[in-house]
């Protein structure tokens, strides 16, 4: 499996570094100009694509980058979304600090959870997690936690105004401010995947052992990108409840974990771009194919997830990163120095 | 403690899906060691199967036994065609095709038969039996008593026939089943077939109790999870021992301790838990892996 990491060490000529400074500057304005042409209803449909996009960032970085596979990050996403609506809910705390709180609430969940998921591998730790995102609506709507999360009703939040006066509408506010805290999401990210720890990470999935006696701490990696993949996810599920206003149980089935499974296989795993695919897919792909019917997301969901790893297993962005390399290749002739 | 026993009585009625399911997940795993996901929803698929048979005027066990029939057929093709492929990829690929399968066939239920609630029926007679002093739920006797019919059955052909004993070496010695002539690709699929046929039996017997609807299985499974670890992932008796144990303690910490919403996060816990102190289970193997 090809890994932007391997990638990213390979150097890039000057002429090829100025155009993809140039092309992010102008997919950036894109993205920063999208809430002025389009509908409020599709712009807050977008702010649900970037609240995505850090949920699979940080079910990559487990699943892709560390190999360790989870079908409970569902759980992570609902504990940020009730962290987030209990704090504005019921102690005022203003909307832009309970992302933050939410975030350091799941990196210590996901962190306690990660202690016993260090002794199981693969298979077993998907079993885990599969519980985990089973057992947790039912958690949720225990009576004891009631008073907190408003049980089977769950809690209405409400949408916050843009600051210092600016000239916009709520869903567009909401929509730079996702945007905001998905590139600061994203810049961490990139700087801990590339990096040495990013190497470490994947080192422990292709090769545990040897990973271990070049001294990479096993466990400790292992149990902190736990930690850390929870913690993006929680931060999506605080922006997730204040973009949608209500938290409730059922809106965090087992379904909600494998539609981030299947946007991290469909973006492409262990890529940082691939999020950004895969958001858009479960985003944009359920609201066309409801059309048929309210069967029809899931089926067609399955079938992609089945079909991707039989023939397309690197995801979009792998797709991309190949068809790139093969086009570099042809205009420039011999010079194939980013093999992918 | 009338109540009591009946609580324990119940939870042996809903132990014996369990153990059901268990055993369905512990032939495939020991096996092929995958776990498959999509168990629970290919047992409530084929309770769908059986609904709409019955539904079209056919009488309970003709239904009974033709989706047990189909049941089969269905796991057989599922690892000929779809299984097959991923059979030597990484783990990860083979749970992603999996939870697939498991969405598959949970949208085509919802599909085929929309996602309204419906009422299965039981074969046993409505009014309580008496045993004793004690009375109790017939549906739920008969739940038990097929179980352990299944669960017989399966013993008894595993135990004693030809057929049974190259399943078992194929599962147990791939290669050397190989070169004394089993053909290991078609025992793999039969265990399958197997498998969806227990998980069939098992979701009939439990849909009189939860009602049919397409995510009437997902608990289940979590539990037949919990039951086939707490036995011993790879050992049947054990899987079946977990099953009634599980179902035993589930249903008595429920009504006594935890409150029926903790029940899943039981069932999480008692994975965790065995998985963490002693991953081989009660009856299971201990690996040990060199490295």
């Amino acid at each position: 499996m090809t890994t932007e990491s391997t990638t990213a060490a390979v150097p890039v000529s000057a002429a090829t570094s100025r155009m993809r400074v140039v092309a992010y500057a102008v997919l950036l304005l894109a993205v920063c100009a999208l809430p002025f042409l389009v509908s409020n209803y599709r712009t807050f449909q977008f702010t649900l694509v970037l609240v995505y996009a850090i949920a699979l960032l940080g079910l990559n970085i487990l699943t892709g980058y560390n190999g360790q596979i989870s079908l409970g990050h569902g759980a992570f996403y609902a504990i940020g979304a009730y962290v987030a609506a209990v704090l504005m809910d019921k102690f005022g705390v203003p909307y832009y600090l309970t992302v933050p709180a939410a975030g350091v609430v799941c990196l210590a969940v996901g962190f306690l959870f990660g202690l016993p998921a260090l002794r199981l591998e693969g298979l077993y730790l998907a079993l885990a997690t599969f519980g985990l995102g089973v057992s947790m609506p039912q958690v949720l709507k225990d009576k004891h936690l009631e008073h907190w999360t408003g049980g089977v009703q769950g809690i209405v939040i409400i949408k916050p105004d843009p600051p210092f006066g600016l000239p916009l509408n709520q869903d567009q506010w909401l929509y730079y401010f996702t945007l905001a805290v998905l590139l600061i999401m994203f810049l961490l990210g990139w700087n801990l995947l590339r990096g040495r720890i990013g190497r470490s990470l994947v080192a422990i999935r292709d090769q545990p052992v040897a990973a271990e006696a070049m001294g990479v701490n096993n466990a400790l990696y292992k149990s902190l990108a736990f930690g850390v993949s929870a913690m993006y996810t929680g931060v999506a599920g605080a922006l997730g409840a204040i973009a949608v206003q209500f938290v409730a149980p059922d809106s965090f089935t087992i379904f909600l974990s494998i539609t981030f499974l299947i946007g991290i296989v469909i973006g492409g795993l262990a890529s940082i771009s691939g999020a950004i695919y895969g958001a858009l897919f479960i985003q944009f792909v359920p609201n066309i194919a409801d059309q048929i019917s309210k069967a029809a997301p899931w089926a067609i969901y399955g079938v992609f997830m089945i079909g991707f790893m039989y023939v397309m297993p690197v995801g979009v962005a792998g797709a991309i990163r190949i068809v790139w390399a093969r086009i570099r290749h042809r205009t420039k002739g011999g010079d194939n120095s980013q093999k992918s | 403690m009338d109540a009591f026993l009946n609580q324990v009585f119940a939870g042996l009625a809903t132990g014996g899906i369990y153990a059901s399911v268990a055993l369905a997940l512990v032939m495939i795993y020991q096996a092929t060691h995958h776990v498959n996901f999509a168990q629970g929803e290919m047992a409530m698929f084929s309770t769908y199967i059986a609904w709409a048979m019955i539904n079209a005027g056919m009488p309970y066990w003709p239904a009974f036994f033709l989706t047990v029939a189909i049941a089969f057929i269905l796991g057989v093709l599922v690892e000929r065609i779809i299984v097959r492929p991923v059979e030597r990829a990484p783990v990860l690929s083979v749970v992603v095709v999996f939870i697939g399968l498991l969405v598959i066939f949970n949208s085509l239920a919802g599909w085929i038969y929309t996602y309204t609630i419906k009422v299965f029926p039981s074969p046993f007679p409505a009014e309580p039996v008496h045993l004793g002093a004690h009375l109790f739920s017939s549906h739920q006797i008969g739940a038990v008593g097929v179980t352990l019919v299944v669960l017989a059955l399966l013993y008894l052909f595993f135990r004693y026939t030809p057929l049974g004993l190259a399943m078992r070496a194929a599962a147990q010695n791939p290669d050397s089943s190989r070169l004394v002539g089993i053909r290991v690709g078609w025992m793999l699929a039969l265990g399958w077939g197997l498998a969806g046929a227990i998980g069939a039996v098992a979701g009939m017997m439990v849909a009189p109790v939860v009602y049919l609807d397409p995510n009437m299985m997902s608990g289940i499974l979590l539990y037949a999870f919990a039951a086939a670890l707490v036995g011993g992932v790879d050992s049947p008796g054990g899987a079946v021992f977990g099953g009634f144990l599980v179902g035993v303690l589930e249903n008595v910490l429920g009504t006594y301790v935890i409150g029926n919403e903790l029940k899943l996060a039981f069932a999480l816990l008692l994975i965790v838990g065995v998985l963490v102190v002693r991953p081989s289970g009660f009856f299971g193997k201990v690996h040990v892996s060199r490295v």
